[in-house]
């Protein structure tokens, strides 16, 4: 009676601890599509993070070296993501003054290196594809994942310009950019895909040598196990 | 040869014993303590914490060795600890994986004590040094947690630091006091710092010697709560029912240890997050004095305690009740050995009531834990009959009362309580 009391315990703890999810302003419908072993898309992300977003953003705890992770050499590297005579073991800085910045834009644009740890991948890739067209704003857009946002839609140019229609709360289409919808979502998905990647750059090694710590353990626990037994054979 | 050796062992022996007691203190604490042969699965926790707490002390020392305990580098030294420092992210992920499941180790070690009667006569003083060790390791999680400078560690110590502003008086000056500063900052990282790792944890240390030293001076309690002192072999003295700590409940502890470890490092690696409650999203955005998260939540360890401060209602403008609530929430523990009235030790002899009340207690317990970590409107609120109160709230309310009631009604029903015959000698 008492053993399945606590049984009964214990699974309604497990159950609320895997049944968790942190209380979001804004429900996201979305799955990011992360797959850290898809080198090619975690490059493209890589290029156009460089491209596109370190301009503003920062990645401070970022290493251009520990882009090797993702299958560049650091001649690659060199050659392609390089501009402005970083050394490959730098971190990803960028030389806007957080104070100018906030002048600027009214908020100082946040270091990305842990953002996917602290939103979750999903949000992020939401919120790349949910900017609209809002003249009310100063910068004359808007989020819908992220309401008066004040980072301008820097991706207009390959999304196209998106309204929302008020009655729907769905985003549609007004203007083409340079990408197809389709497109623009891989975009998006590379993008956030890198960005996952660079909130724990570690986090594919740790799999591995996790298997390798159980199994090992595996074979620790049937063997203290028979010790055990074999010592209480003699306790009556 | 071999003879020789044993004679070279042997000297160096009685020349460290004639100086300092090692065999008799090998002897008392391991090879001749004789502990009941009935241990269950519920006693493998006690060596657990022991192992958890090496474990934190060990990853500690290294996490120091990189670790900035200044508001402008702490964030970015742990983000480096965890890309840049070789095996970093296992240290850092040991470490707090370790702070939750001490916390589990311990609760569970104090639920065995609880079941099986184990703070009665003559064990008071091993369940008070207990009681110490629960506070001390409270303050050392609560500590630790500002360390890496994230947005929940800075407004959590912000928080809990304000609930001393509503003391009566003295209040405002007592959370300047002890944060060095009009609100957390840099002069607060450091004194935590200092007391996570050097103060606490030498309380903690001196405690646990002084828990196991009384407790190998009384005896260790079993499931059945029979003195097994009381029947011993008249030719040796050594209790009938008692067996060798080592090797037995050394051998069988190991077991217990590689089975933890499993769990332990399936979360390290693969879940060390899980799922916000071990590590929280919101703490990987640095600390930001100006902005306020808009919902706070303690690490799952504190919320029970956290779901009666918030339950209790204030009186006036002051919320000094729910504090003083929450402190009598933790102290409560300590006055058990005195509260229970029964003649019986162990749950297996105890009547219906008694273990009414104790499921009342574990259900409330674990309700308020999961109210703590969400927002108190989470399930909306009740009609204009109930005053439209939040309906978390009062659920909190009625499990805070239970709590409560479990300890303060302790004498009557453990007194009324029907209880069972207790064998003379431990069932095995």
């Amino acid at each position: 009676m008492m053993k399945k009391m606590f049984l009964q315990a214990f699974t309604s703890l497990t159950l609320l601890v895997s049944g968790v999810a942190l209380a979001n302003e804004v429900h996201i419908d979305v799955k990011a599509p992360i797959s850290m072993s898809d080198k090619a898309s975690l490059q493209r992300g890589a290029k156009n993070f460089v491209n596109y977003c370190l301009n503003c953003h920062s990645a401070n705890y970022m290493r251009y070296n520990r882009l090797q992770d993702i299958g560049l050499t650091d001649k690659q590297i060199k050659e392609n993501l390089l501009f402005a005579g970083e050394k490959v073991g730098e971190t990803m800085r960028v030389s806007m003054n957080p104070k100018d910045a906030k002048k600027w834009f009214g908020a100082a644009p946040p270091d990305l290196s842990v953002e996917v740890r602290a939103r979750g991948a999903d949000w992020v890739y939401a919120y790349l594809r949910s900017f609209y067209k809002d003249d009310t704003r100063p910068t004359g857009w808007n989020n819908q994942v992220f309401d008066k946002v004040a980072m301008p839609h820097v991706l207009y140019e390959l999304q196209g310009v998106q309204v929302l229609d008020h009655e729907t709360h769905t985003l549609k289409l007004e203007r083409a950019g340079k990408l197809s919808p389709q497109e623009y979502d891989q975009f998006a998905g590379d993008l956030t895909n890198f960005l996952a990647f660079m909130a724990e750059p570690a986090k594919q090694s740790r799999y591995w040598i996790g298997v390798v710590v159980l199994l090992f353990l595996s074979v620790l626990f049937v063997l203290v196990k028979k010790i055990k037994t074999e010592y209480w054979k003699d306790i009556r | 040869m071999a003879t020789n050796k044993k004679t070279i062992a042997a000297g160096v022996l009685d020349w460290v014993d004639a100086r300092f007691p090692l065999t008799s203190t090998i002897k008392g604490h391991l090879t001749e303590y004789y502990a009941p042969k009935n241990f269950n699965f519920w006693y493998f926790f006690g060596s657990l914490a022991l192992l958890v707490l090496v474990l934190q002390i060990v990853t500690g020392i290294f996490l120091t060795m990189n670790y900035k305990p200044d508001a402008e580098l702490a964030f970015a030294s742990v983000e480096y600890i965890m890309r840049d420092v070789f095996g970093g992210n296992i240290i850092r992920y040991m470490h707090s994986t370790g702070a939750s499941m001490f916390f589990v180790v311990v609760y569970l070690h104090m639920f065995r004590g609880i079941i099986y009667g184990s703070y009665r006569t003559p064990r008071e003083l091993i369940w008070l040094f207990g009681v110490g060790i629960f506070l001390v390791l409270m303050g050392e999680a609560f500590f630790g947690y500002l360390l890496p400078w994230g947005q929940m560690s800075y407004w959590g110590a912000q928080v809990i630091v304000n609930l001393f502003s509503t003391v009566p008086f003295i209040g405002p000056d007592l959370s300047e006091w002890l944060r060095g500063d009009y609100l957390v900052s840099d002069a607060t990282l450091n004194r935590f710092f200092a007391f996570h790792v050097i103060a606490l944890p030498l309380v903690l240390l001196g405690l646990v010697a002084v828990h196991i030293v009384a407790l190998h001076e009384v005896g260790s309690n079993n499931p059945d709560g029979v003195e097994i002192k009381a029947t011993k072999d008249k030719a040796t003295g050594i209790p009938l029912d008692g067996i060798p700590f080592h090797p037995y409940y050394s051998v069988k502890d190991l077991v217990g240890v590689v089975a933890f470890l499993m769990v332990f490092f399936a979360i390290v690696f693969f879940m060390p997050e899980m799922g916000g409650y071990f590590l929280e999203a919101n703490n990987f955005v640095p600390a930001d004095p100006l902005k306020t998260p808009a919902h706070i939540a303690p690490v799952w360890y504190f919320t029970p305690y956290y779901s009666i401060l918030r339950a209790v209602p204030p009186i006036g403008i002051s919320q000094f009740p729910g504090v003083v609530a929450m402190g009598l929430s933790v102290v409560a523990f300590a006055f058990l050995p005195w509260l229970d009235k029964s003649p019986v030790k162990s749950i297996r002899y105890r009547g219906k009531l008694y273990k009414r009340w104790l499921a009342a207690f574990v259900v409330s317990f674990v309700i308020l834990g999961y109210l703590g970590t969400v927002p108190g409107d989470i399930w909306g609120q009740f009609g204009p009959w109930l005053g439209r109160a939040d309906r978390a709230t009062v659920l909190a309310r009625i499990c805070s009362v239970v709590y409560f009631a479990f300890f303060a009604l302790m004498p009557w029903y453990t007194k009324k309580d029907q209880t069972k015959p207790v064998p003379e000698r431990v069932t095995y």
